[in-house]
């Protein structure tokens, strides 16, 4: 398990052993077979490509096909313990709406998602005035299934105004390595490339 | 109750004579399972069967611990011949691509059993046996009955094979009615479901085209009131009618194009008469006239029924989500793009239902053209499917060995 990709690790540290899991996006299922085997989770998935469902199943996994934006309304309020959104917030039509359903059917949500207030990201937009195009974000600004990026700061805005509060947040930067937790705001919005949430309700 | 051996069994399918099929309706091809009054059928409706019968075919070998058991439900016009020749038509067993040695159904690791719907007309009892009381066929005189009462006959067939609880349960359209209704009835019997291009009720317009072929076979005067066997003579026109209509609501707008269009049959111009000028008419004809020869009218009647008055959830005070509260039994629910019969909306009723009661499904929409049929076609995106979720199901309970098996 030495080869996981750090942002999922992060996550699966940060779920309970034992509970009951939705991934919402769950391509091909990584994360959850992560979850499954690492923390022993109940896993299930929604995803929205056929191959990615196929895929899903083969490896066992309660996977159904749909989609982020439709579906969730159709679960009722604390179905699950945690409903993860990984590198996927940004391809929703409605953001708020997601978020706000993750927090009404989970009891947490993890939220993780590209950082587009990173120096680099910021550094192409000042300096070639093009949209910004990266190892982490590899699509033309015409063919991404990318249509609502957001900074860190951005998405604390978010959060703030749906009463959505943070129980852990960590910032990777380019390298892969956590940005330390003292560091300020406005450094990890700078020099962090992605960022993890654990969110709960405020109520 | 007694199990009689398959009498023609494997041996007839190298046969080339055809059987009779209002012999078959009493003294089937088949394994019949028979009950009396100590194992009686009560239905529904208030009626209680207590001399009554079952067909059935298997294939595989059950296991010791009887846990590898694969129960097959058949569709309206279907029967138990899943995966042998059908001793009434000669043709292959209705889903062989699915069932065998290898394939998804991997009959080298499981036990398929297949049970003719009590209420149908091969074997098991319904409208076209003989009524013990009478020495006559039943007509309508047997029982209107419903999903369940096929799914509690299946139930006693179970615990006559001395099986406590099935692996599987799977079936497409009225099939997988009979998946859901095990489900809800016995969940602690289904260790996995799989209902296909299904729903957990029959809708309006399904009703609508079930009463339009239903009267087509009553208008016609050889039913005599239901008691045509009686007069020796069939409905058989409007039986073929109704399976004609039926036949347009399996299929779907783009297949009839691209097998048909409006090519002519046999003929290098209209002929400007009622004569069946297109292919698509004369392929009607053809399917109407087939059925006619295999199927019994008033059974037609009766299943028809049965899926009309199939509705899950009103059974559960209107909460399909309370039919499969507490289950522990995984599902894998599909169905197909071009299915305008049991279309996506019913399946996702389906899997909303089991996410809210936290049960564990899997769902995928399957691309096809093929409309409702498809379910019984070469489809690899479906076999792909249920290959991996039977072969985690069966990892899950220990079947397989301790290899990684499954075929993934």
């Amino acid at each position: 398990m030495s080869d996981v990709r750090i942002d999922l690790s992060l996550i699966a540290d940060m779920v309970e052993k034992g509970s009951r899991v939705l991934d919402v996006g769950c391509g091909d299922g990584e994360l959850l077979a992560l979850l499954a085997a690492r923390r022993n989770v109940d896993a299930r998935g929604i995803e929205l490509s056929r191959e990615g469902v196929a895929g899903c199943v083969a490896r066992g996994l309660s996977v159904i096909q749909g989609d982020a934006d439709t579906d969730l309304g159709d679960y009722p309020d604390d179905a699950f313990d945690y409903v993860i959104l990984s590198q996927t917030i940004q391809a929703t039509r409605a953001p708020r709406l997601v978020l706000e359903n993750m927090l009404r059917i989970g009891r947490r949500a993890i939220v993780s998602f590209p950082n587009f207030g990173h120096w680099s990201i910021r550094a192409q937009i000042a300096l070639r005035g093009q949209m910004p195009v990266t190892g982490q974000l590899p699509d033309s600004w015409y063919d991404t299934p990318n249509i609502h990026f957001c900074t860190i700061r951005d998405f604390v805005q978010l959060c703030d105004k749906i009463g959505a509060v943070t129980e852990r947040a960590v910032a990777l930067n380019a390298a892969g390595s956590d940005i330390g937790v003292k560091a300020p705001w406005w450094f990890w919005n700078l020099f962090g490339q992605q960022a993890v949430f654990l969110l709960k309700r405020s109520v | 109750m007694t199990a009689r051996t398959n009498k023609t069994g494997k041996a007839s399918t190298t046969a080339s004579a055809l059987a009779d099929p209002v012999r078959e309706a009493s003294e089937p091809s088949s394994l019949l399972a028979r009950f009396g009054s100590e194992r009686a059928l009560t239905m529904d409706c208030g009626a209680v069967l207590d001399q009554w019968q079952i067909a059935y075919q298997t294939y595989g070998v059950l296991n010791a611990a009887r846990s590898n058991a694969v129960l097959v439900c058949h569709a309206l016009t279907g029967d138990q011949h899943v995966a042998n020749r059908n001793p009434v038509t000669g043709k292959p067993g209705w889903w062989e691509v699915l069932i065998g040695p290898g394939k998804p159904i991997d009959t080298e690791q499981v036990f398929v059993i297949c049970s003719n719907v009590v209420g149908g007309c091969l074997g098991s009892t319904g409208p076209a046996s003989v009524n013990p009381m009478t020495g006559k066929a039943y007509g309508l005189d047997f029982p209107l009955l419903t999903i369940r009462d096929m799914v509690r006959a299946q139930a006693h067939l179970i615990d006559h094979l001395g099986i406590d609880s099935l692996f599987a349960v799977i079936g497409g359209s009225m099939g997988g009615m009979q998946v859901l209704q095990w489900a809800s009835s016995y969940p602690e019997r289904v260790f996995a479901a799989m209902p296909l291009a299904t729903g957990a009720r029959h809708s309006a317009q399904n009703i609508a085209f079930h009463e339009v072929g239903r009267q087509a076979v009553m208008a016609d005067p050889d039913w005599r009131g239901g008691r045509y066997l009686d007069g020796n003579t069939r409905p058989a026109k409007g039986l073929s009618v109704a399976r004609m209509g039926a036949h347009i609501t399996y299929l779907s707008e783009a297949a009839l194009h691209r097998k048909f269009g409006r090519n002519l049959q046999d003929r290098e111009a209209r002929t400007f008469s009622f004569d069946a000028d297109f292919q698509v008419e004369s392929y009607l004809r053809h399917q109407g006239s087939s059925f006619v020869e295999r199927f019994d009218a008033n059974c037609y009647l009766y299943l028809t029924r049965a899926m009309d008055y199939f509705d899950l959830a009103a059974d559960h005070g209107g909460s399909l989500a309370r039919a499969f509260a507490g289950s522990k039994t995984r599902f894998c629910v599909a169905s197909f793009t071009s299915d305008w019969l049991f279309p996506t909306p019913d399946s996702r009723a389906i899997v909303h239902a089991l996410n809210a009661s936290g049960a564990s499904v899997s769902f995928v929409e399957l691309e096809s053209d093929k409309g409702h049929d498809a379910f019984l076609l070469d489809e690899p995106q479906l076999f792909a499917t249920l290959r991996g979720f039977i072969g985690s199901a069966a990892r899950a309970r220990g079947l397989y060995g301790s290899g990684t098996g499954g075929r993934p």
